[in-house]
């Protein structure tokens, strides 16, 4: 057989490219089932109380309505206990059960639904329901001092209030220099252009839903707790996902919505939530205040880390963070602590955002080491040479591999770092101040269980399958490259199909885990096919030869891969040094970044170019938490004043500078045997404190409050 | 909706074709576009003007859709992204979002490629500055920003030999 040039590592065209280019990719709101009805959502006012009253008579009257649901008429639903939480919903609380009662928990709370023949009929009828509520005393300020510790189902899911090593404190007290700094993150939102949509559609009792989500089979289990049915009658659909970041990962309450106003329509109905409705209806990554202190003798080492955290929560769940981890597993230090706070608030849930918790705490111990550089006269990248890690201390184990010197001397290099006058103020173009910052980025490497098939066909074909979901990054492609090169076939002569809840087992798409897992799954079912080929009694050269040889149309294989003894033995994780140039106009408080360099080890790269894209991704992901994201909160009302695209401020192209993106060689075989370590999250990490780090050195001013916006720079 | 007594007659030439259906006076063109004559394509990223996910060509000049009623595009010429290619036949400017990865998720990209088409038009593409200025309509949540400007700047390059598509990089 002569086998093509192996597609791993070659920059292939997206294979899904077409579609999505042409508008034939196929969203989950686009299907249309017959006699699809669309529902509009009326939500809660008030940010903490009960319903009155609700008046839908007006509504009710007008033609092409079909339907009204509330509590007052939606079907009482069971919301059994699940045997296991999804790893993606928080250890405590309960999900907020829709149309069960009058009680109002955050302003924003889905309280009626509307299904019309149209859309415009719906919109306008959800317009004509009156509600009167009985308001009670909200929490809608967020207050550190009520901080709380986490439960302990939240502390054993590895989110405890209290963990480290050593004698932090002390250590503290006697150390030779010291910082002590607060950060404050605010409120983000991930605003994916492709808003939340369900389509649900009933056939007696099995249920079809056509869901944006990042984990299809979960939304099946969910969906079979919320309505007490059996999983085999539901299955869920999302070929394509336009964007999500960690924002369907979990099944949302509007997905219950769907399923309820299909049955009492009796028509399949379409819920798309408005951009609006999306600042309440999904999670966000929680407002976070933090307090960080390090203590290092005079040449840099590090000998005390103490950060504290406090994030807001919902009142209901208690979603909490990884934020403090990046305290213990990024440096070499003997003396860590950290203390970590839930500060209940009547808002909705927070749910994971890219790079979820370690981003926020990452910025924090970054931005803190910038200051420790500066205390001690040091460059910023000595400092972190001088505390590498070379073994995760937090765990006492071996890292399964890491490059990360390597990450920053390539990414100094490739930027220029050298250039750099240490001295804050000290550099200018016009009249413009200059400011380079830097940063480290590390993100745990995870995998979970995944399965896949693989089926060639005499016509030199072959097909793969699992329900694994592709928001972006590429999976189509990716995955299709490795069964490609473990069945010697070109790209193009292979499909892969995904996004079905009825294909094999794929884990969440989400914690830049799907790589290591499909694409291990990937190969293994490929290689059982290979292996079934090689038994066949007739042997041909190609598969396609082998398979007529045979007299076959086709042939199937299976194949599994999981986590094994290597979580034991090793630490994994993806590191990166990021770079950045700013330039401030003191006069206008604008602070634009110029170019950026990131420097990563994520192991074996299956796509350079498709590698690349989702890094630049997060960089400008980085750009807007550092810059522009923030939701504007109304304390009288518990509310997100700038709930759209105009007012809560994302980058724009105008935005986009130089941005460098390099790979670093290795490959993790321990880790997993394609070597990959996943990279949609890292690609975030350490942008922010890279970017406010920078600011400093161009102003010589700490902006510790993120977004820094104008009024920051200026004030 | 049938038999809807406020239902408005609309004629429109979308991609080349005729088309003339009764519509509720509310409804967006966009709407119009996605919901009755299934032409999913163009995208609905907000419904309020802000991202450009739903941006096509009326009468040749792009406008966002959602901000604009079917009504008011009565007797207009339409085009949207299945109007440009399809996927055996890529017009020139779908062909590099591909070949310059100017997308991941992909749901921004045809509201992208609908002003990147017309920002050739409008002769826009003088310099990577321009045309990040000029394609700042549309959000890309992606971020795919750089990629975009690669591809339109490809693009525009090949198409026009004035030698106007310079990159600029002006050094610190
Ligand atoms: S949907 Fe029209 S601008 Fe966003
Ligand atoms: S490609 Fe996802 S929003 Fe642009």
């Amino acid at each position: 057989m002569n086998a093509p040039t192996p597609a791993i590592g070659q920059p292939v065209s997206r294979v899904d490219g077409p579609a999505k280019v042409t508008g034939t990719a196929r969203y989950a709101g686009e299907f249309a089932p017959d006699g699809l009805a669309y529902a509009a959502v009326v939500t809660s006012t008030i940010p903490k109380g009960r319903i009155r009253r609700i008046d839908t008579t007006a509504a009710e009257t007008i033609p092409g309505v079909l339907a009204v649901v509330s509590h007052l008429n939606a079907p009482s639903l069971p919301y059994h206990e699940m045997e296991k939480r999804p790893q993606v919903d928080p250890k405590s609380g309960d999900q907020l059960q829709v149309f069960q009662g009058p009680d109002i928990l955050f302003n924003g709370q889905p309280v009626a639904a509307v299904v019309a023949q149209t859309q415009e009929i719906a919109d306008a009828a959800a317009s004509c329901i009156g509600i009167a509520y009985e308001e009670a005393e909200a929490r809608t300020v967020f207050d550190p001092g009520r901080g709380r510790e986490p439960s302990e189902e939240t502390a054993k899911g590895g989110r405890p209030g209290a963990s480290g090593r050593g004698d932090a404190d002390g250590a503290l007290a006697g150390a030779a220099v010291t910082v002590d700094a607060a950060y404050v993150q605010a409120r983000e939102h991930h605003n994916a252009i492709e808003p939340h949509v369900t389509i649900a559609s009933w056939e007696g009792d099995r249920l079809t839903l056509y869901d944006k989500t990042q984990w299809v089979q979960n939304v099946v289990d969910e969906i079979a707790h919320v309505f007490g049915m059996d999983k085999e009658k539901i299955r869920v659909i999302s070929p394509f996902v336009g964007g999500a970041f960690g924002s369907a990962l979990r099944t949302w309450p509007h997905v219950t919505i769907a399923a309820i106003a299909a049955r009492m329509a009796g028509r399949p109905v379409r819920v798309e939530l408005s951009r609006r409705q999306l600042y309440n209806a999904v999670g966000y990554r929680p407002h976070t205040e933090q307090r960080v202190r390090l203590g290092a003798d005079r040449d840099g080492k590090l000998t005390a880390i103490v950060q504290e955290a406090a994030a807001q929560v919902a009142t209901y769940e208690e979603y909490a963070e990884t934020t403090l981890q990046p305290a213990e597993t990024t440096y070499s230090c003997p003396n860590v602590r950290t203390a970590y706070r839930l500060v209940e608030m009547d808002v909705n849930s927070p749910c994971p955002m890219r790079g979820p918790g370690i981003v926020t705490g990452l910025y924090a111990l970054e931005a803190a080491m910038d200051e420790l550089a500066f205390e001690l006269g040091m460059d910023p990248v000595e400092l972190r040479l001088r505390n590498h890690a070379d073994t995760n201390e937090k765990t006492g184990q071996p890292w399964s591999s890491k490059e990360l010197r390597t990450c920053y001397e390539t990414g100094a290099e490739r930027f220029g770092w050298a250039n750099r006058i240490p001295e804050p103020r000290s550099m200018r173009v016009g009249t413009e101040l200059v400011g380079y910052g830097m940063a480290t980025a590390i993100y745990h490497a995870d995998r979970g269980a995944a399965e896949m098939q693989a089926t060639v066909f005499a016509n030199g074909t072959a097909v793969i399958r699992s329900a694994a979901s592709d928001m972006g990054p590429g999976t189509y492609t990716s995955i299709t490259q490795i069964a490609a090169d473990a069945l010697g076939l070109p790209v193009d002569a292979v499909r892969f199909e995904l996004g079905d809840s009825d294909l094999p087992t794929a884990p969440v798409h989400g914690g830049s885990i799907t790589l290591a897992s499909v694409g291990t799954a990937a190969s293994a079912a490929c290689e059982a096919l290979r292996d079934k080929l090689d038994r066949l009694p007739a042997k041909g050269g190609s598969i396609a030869e082998t398979l007529r040889a045979n007299s076959l149309d086709r042939l199937d294989a299976k194949g599994k891969a999981a986590p094994g003894e290597e979580t034991k033995t090793h630490a994994s994780s993806a590191f990166g040094a990021v770079f950045v140039e700013v330039r401030v106009d003191e006069g206008l408080g604008a602070v634009r970044v110029k170019r950026m360099v990131g420097a990563y080890d994520v192991g074996r790269v299956v796509n350079p170019k498709i590698a690349r894209s989702q890094c630049i991704g997060g960089m400008m992901g980085g750009i807007g938490m550092a810059l522009m994201e923030q939701a504007e909160w109304d304390e009288r009302f518990g509310k997100v004043m700038n709930a759209n695209l105009a007012e809560y401020l994302v980058p724009v192209c105008a935005d986009t500078p130089d941005l460098d993106v390099v790979f670093v060689p290795g490959e993790d075989t321990i880790f997993n045997p394609l070597g990959a370590k996943g990279l949609a999250e890292i690609a975030i990490c350490g942008v922010a404190p890279a970017i406010t780090s920078a600011v400093f050195h161009a102003t010589g001013r700490r902006i510790r409050h993120i977004p820094i916006m104008a009024e920051r720079v200026i004030g | 909706m049938p038999n809807d007594p406020h239902a408005l007659t609309v004629t429109l030439r979308v991609n080349g074709e005729e088309t003339r259906f009764d519509v509720d006076p509310r409804t967006t063109l966009l709407d119009a576009l996605r919901d009755r004559l299934h032409l999913t394509g163009t995208k609905k990223g907000c419904g309020l003007g802000q991202c450009g996910a739903c941006t096509v060509h009326l009468d040749g000049r792009r406008i966002v859709s959602c901000l604009t009623l079917a009504v008011m595009a009565d007797g207009a010429s339409v085009t949207t992204i299945e109007g440009l290619g399809t996927p055996d036949a890529l017009h020139p400017m779908q062909e590099a979002f591909v070949a310059c990865d100017a997308f991941q998720c992909g749901y921004c990209t045809p509201g992208q490629i609908m002003s990147a088409v017309a920002l050739l038009q409008e002769g826009h593409c003088g310099s990577d500055e321009e045309i990040r200025e000029h394609m700042s309509g549309n959000l890309c949540r992606c971020g795919a920003y750089a990629n975009i400007v690669d591809a339109i700047r490809t693009v525009a390059g090949a198409t026009d030999r004035s030698g106007a598509a310079v990159p600029s990089r002006e050094d610190a």
